[in-house]
Order: structure tokens, then C-alpha cells, then sequence
């Protein structure tokens, strides 16, 4: 016999005044263990434009792959400058950043490992429930044995890839979230993801973020 | 905290649920792709947040200016539960309301209601070993939010829970007992009917304190980890398409 959940509701447009510490979106220090790195990206909605004022939450495990929670009983190390939580919310261009380290792997099954990954909520105003999604890295050759994107559409994947780039010395992933974007058909004959079919593309061109239902 | 010219006429376009019927459609149309729980989601940040200051909880004081916000005291307590009606311990709860005239103390929001000095409308505090959690603030006030069809938002306070995993992150609103905007407000409607009374918090003479403030019980059940059967995609509760 179990209890009827409390039903979720929109997290609305002040979450800022009971949600958000200064400076959470600083995640990592500079003694903190790891490869540092920005994640950082825009967020839009169905017509393509940037939206404003929407919470994203990112968890984490840290360098080691080692996740700061008491389940997590792994003799890995813990680095204790690092929390492995996040959150920020966007401007009005839509863009937000996080300041982190590059998380190791976590286990999947048994012997079976999944690829460097972490984890984003996205809450934004309107929509019930937070939507769920992973950032994985894109040049990490582990994501082609990752369990989770093996489940994900292969035209769908890339949306789950932050792309890396260098600037001033400082390694950034770019990761963008497109809440509402094309028509999944678009999407599955990849005239979206490919750049070089401009001429194919209708609408916004923006493929909708792969979000995760949790089984 | 930017406290505001407290009087003036609304400003057009300030209402930040105008835009109701634009982030609604924001909602994704695609698929959602079934994931089976890794320690990635059977974790979550709950022990990785600074501790919670017990004054923290009280809303009538922590402005921090020595005085007291204005409004009903009302204490709003319960315990955390799983699907099981097992307690769960050291969960951060945060909460944010509007002030007693129904105005927020948030850059976004420019109704003509007054702005209380001594009401920030922020709290947070951690279920104990019980479960139990309590917070101490004045009774919100309802407020407007589209003026040309006369829409008001019955009072209600919100709620971030960040339960021990990232299947039991739940975030959503309170509202109390028989209010006449009920009727009329898009977001309580759009839960099920049969669903309602879960998120309208009951008066309870036992926690009204004599001659302080008046009790009001909300129990917040969150999912669990253990495999159960998931909710169908019409669900209110996690599950999307």
C-alpha cells in the first residue's frame, strides 16, 4: 500500500527569492581537484528565442567519479571543496554558466561504467515538473559504450553533447537546451542536426533537448 | 534584497504571468527517453547543502531588521514521507511567498500592493529525524496577474524540496483551505481533480499556539527509489512526454 505522491507545480517566477545563494553557480575552487572547466549555453523556447529566468540545477560527482551522497560508499576519494551541486538562473539572453571540474566516471551496472556525465534539472515557469537531462562531453571517446545514450535516438544524441572550445586560456563546453524545438520527424531525418542541410530546415531549426523519464 | 517604492500605480506589462499562455507552450513535444536509476539519480545534492540556520525558518524575522513582518502568524508544519508513509530525515525544504498584501519582494513583481520592510519571503529549514519540518511566517496574501480578465492567484507559499535523490527533487505550491480563487486559478486547476486537496495545507487546533499563531499540517510525500510502477505520461507528477 502506497501513498499518493503531492502533486508538482510550476516553479513560477520568483524562485530566485527562496532558491538562489550567491554565487552557486561557482562550483569548483581553485584547489579543487579535477580538469576545470565552463559549462555555459543559452536556453530557448518554441519559437527559438532565448528564454529568460528559467533555474537550472546540475549534480555532479566529482574528479573521482565519486558522488558526494551516502549511498555512494565506493572507496574513491571525496574532495571536500567540492559539493557537486549547482544552480543558476538565465538572463535575458537566455545564457547562463557554471564554473566546475570535468566529473570522472560513475558506475552503471556491475562491471559496467557510464561516460563522464552530469546531471541538469531545468525549471522554468509554466512547466510543472523539472525536466531532466544530462550534459555529456562530447570529445570523450567513452560516450560510444555509455548505456544511457545507447537508449537515446542516435539522431537525438548530439543534443546531449556540449561542445568543447578553448578561449583565454580557459576550457569551455558549451551546452545549449532547447525546451520546445522541431517536429521529431525533422529531428529523426536529421535535417536539424546536420549543419550542411541548411535548405531542409523549417521552423526554428533548433532540435529539441533529449529529457529524461525516470523508470 | 531590492525593496521597492512602496505605492505607484502597476506597471503595464508587469506581471510576469502574462506571459502564461507563451511558456506553457514551452512544454516538450518530443519523447521523453525512459531512463533506468543510476547512482547518478539515486543520489542528489540533499547532504551536499549548507546547514540551515534555525532562524532561518521563522519568515515573522528574518528580514533581519529587529522587526516583526505584518500579517497572520500561522506556523505551517508536517513530516516528509515516502510512498511508503516512511519518514525521511534531512531534507532541505525552501519556501517563498508573497507578504500578507500579496506582494513579492522580487525585482519581477510591481503590483500596487505594499511591500511589508520586515518581510523578505524567503525560508528554509530540514526535516528532522522524524521527518518533521516547521516553518513559522505570515498567512500570503492572494494577488493579481491579469488585469484585463480580473485573474487573481489565491494565496499560496512555494515550496523547493530536495529529497535524498534526484527522482525525489519535487518542487511545487501550498495553498490553504477554501479559498475562493480556487475556481479561477490556472495552475491549481491544472492538477487533477482528485489530486487538489494534496497540496491545500489543513487547519489544525492542536499546532495553533495560544495566543500566537494559528497551525496549519502539510505532509509532502515524495517517490522513492525502489522500482514501482511509474505513473503513466498524463501524470502530474514527474513523468512527461
Amino acid at each position: 500500500m502506497t501513498i499518493a505522491l503531492t502533486p508538482t507545480q510550476t516553479v513560477g517566477p520568483y524562485f530566485s527569492l527562496g532558491m538562489m545563494p550567491e554565487g552557486s553557480n561557482v562550483l569548483a575552487q581553485s584547489n579543487t581537484e579535477g580538469e576545470h572547466i565552463r559549462i555555459e549555453g543559452n536556453i530557448f523556447d518554441s519559437d527559438g528565442d532565448p528564454l529568460f529566468n528559467v533555474l537550472l540545477e546540475i549534480w555532479q560527482a566529482n574528479a573521482h567519479g565519486r558522488y558526494n551522497h551516502p549511498l555512494d560508499q565506493r572507496s574513491l576519494p571525496l574532495d571536500p571543496t567540492f559539493s557537486g551541486f549547482g544552480r543558476t538562473s538565465t538572463d535575458a539572453n537566455g545564457y547562463y554558466w557554471f564554473q566546475t571540474i570535468k566529473p570522472g566516471p560513475v558506475p552503471y551496472q556491475e562491471d559496467r561504467m557510464q561516460a563522464p556525465h552530469i546531471v541538469v534539472l531545468v525549471h522554468a515557469s509554466g512547466i510543472a515538473h523539472p525536466l531532466i537531462t544530462r550534459i555529456y562531453f562530447a570529445d570523450d571517446s567513452r560516450n560510444e559504450a555509455d548505456p544511457i545514450l545507447q537508449g537515446v535516438p542516435p539522431n537525438r544524441r548530439s543534443t546531449m553533447f556540449a561542445k568543447r572550445q578553448e578561449r583565454d586560456g580557459e576550457t569551455v563546453y558549451r551546452f545549449d537546451i532547447v525546451l520546445r524545438g522541431e517536429s521529431e520527424e525533422l529531428v529523426l531525418e536529421g535535417k536539424i542536426v546536420d549543419e550542411a542541410t541548411d535548405d531542409a530546415v523549417r521552423g526554428t531549426g533548433k532540435a529539441e533537448t533529449v529529457f529524461l523519464a525516470l523508470r | 534584497m531590492n525593496i521597492e517604492a512602496q505605492s505607484g500605480k502597476p506597471t503595464q506589462g508587469h506581471y510576469p504571468y502574462e506571459a502564461w499562455e507563451n511558456v506553457t507552450r514551452n512544454e516538450p513535444h518530443l519523447s521523453s527517453i525512459d531512463e533506468p536509476l543510476t547512482l547518478s539519480e539515486l543520489t542528489s545534492p540533499f547532504k551536499a547543502i549548507d546547514p540551515v540556520r534555525p532562524e532561518e525558518s521563522d519568515l515573522t524575522t528574518n528580514a533581519g531588521t529587529g522587526g516583526e513582518a505584518i500579517g497572520q502568524r500561522v506556523i505551517i508544519t508536517g513530516r516528509v514521507l515516502d510512498e511508503n508513509g516512511e519518514p525521511i530525515p534531512g531534507v532541505l525544504i525552501e519556501i517563498w511567498q508573497a507578504n500578507a498584501a500579496g506582494r513579492y519582494n522580487h525585482e519581477l513583481d510591481s503590483w500596487r500592493g505594499p511591500l511589508d520592510p520586515n518581510f523578505v519571503g524567503r525560508g528554509r529549514c530540514m526535516s528532522n529525524e522524524q521527518g518533521v519540518y516547521r516553518f513559522l511566517t505570515v498567512r500570503p496574501g492572494g494577488y493579481p496577474w491579469k488585469d484585463e480578465t480580473n485573474e487573481w492567484r489565491p494565496a499560496h507559499i512555494h515550496l523547493s524540496v530536495m529529497g535524498p535523490s534526484i527522482v525525489s527533487r519535487m518542487v511545487t505550491q501550498l495553498y490553504f483551505p477554501g479559498d475562493p480563487l480556487f475556481s479561477m486559478d490556472t495552475i491549481f486547476q491544472a492538477i487533477p481533480e482528485a489530486d487538489r486537496e494534496r497540496v491545500v495545507c489543513q487547519y489544525d487546533h492542536d499546532l495553533t499556539e495560544p495566543g500566537w499563531a494559528m497551525g496549519f499540517r502539510f505532509d509532502i510525500v515524495l517517490r522513492g527509489t525502489q522500482a514501482t510502477p511509474f505513473e503513466t505520461d498524463s501524470d502530474h507528477n514527474g513523468g512527461h512526454k
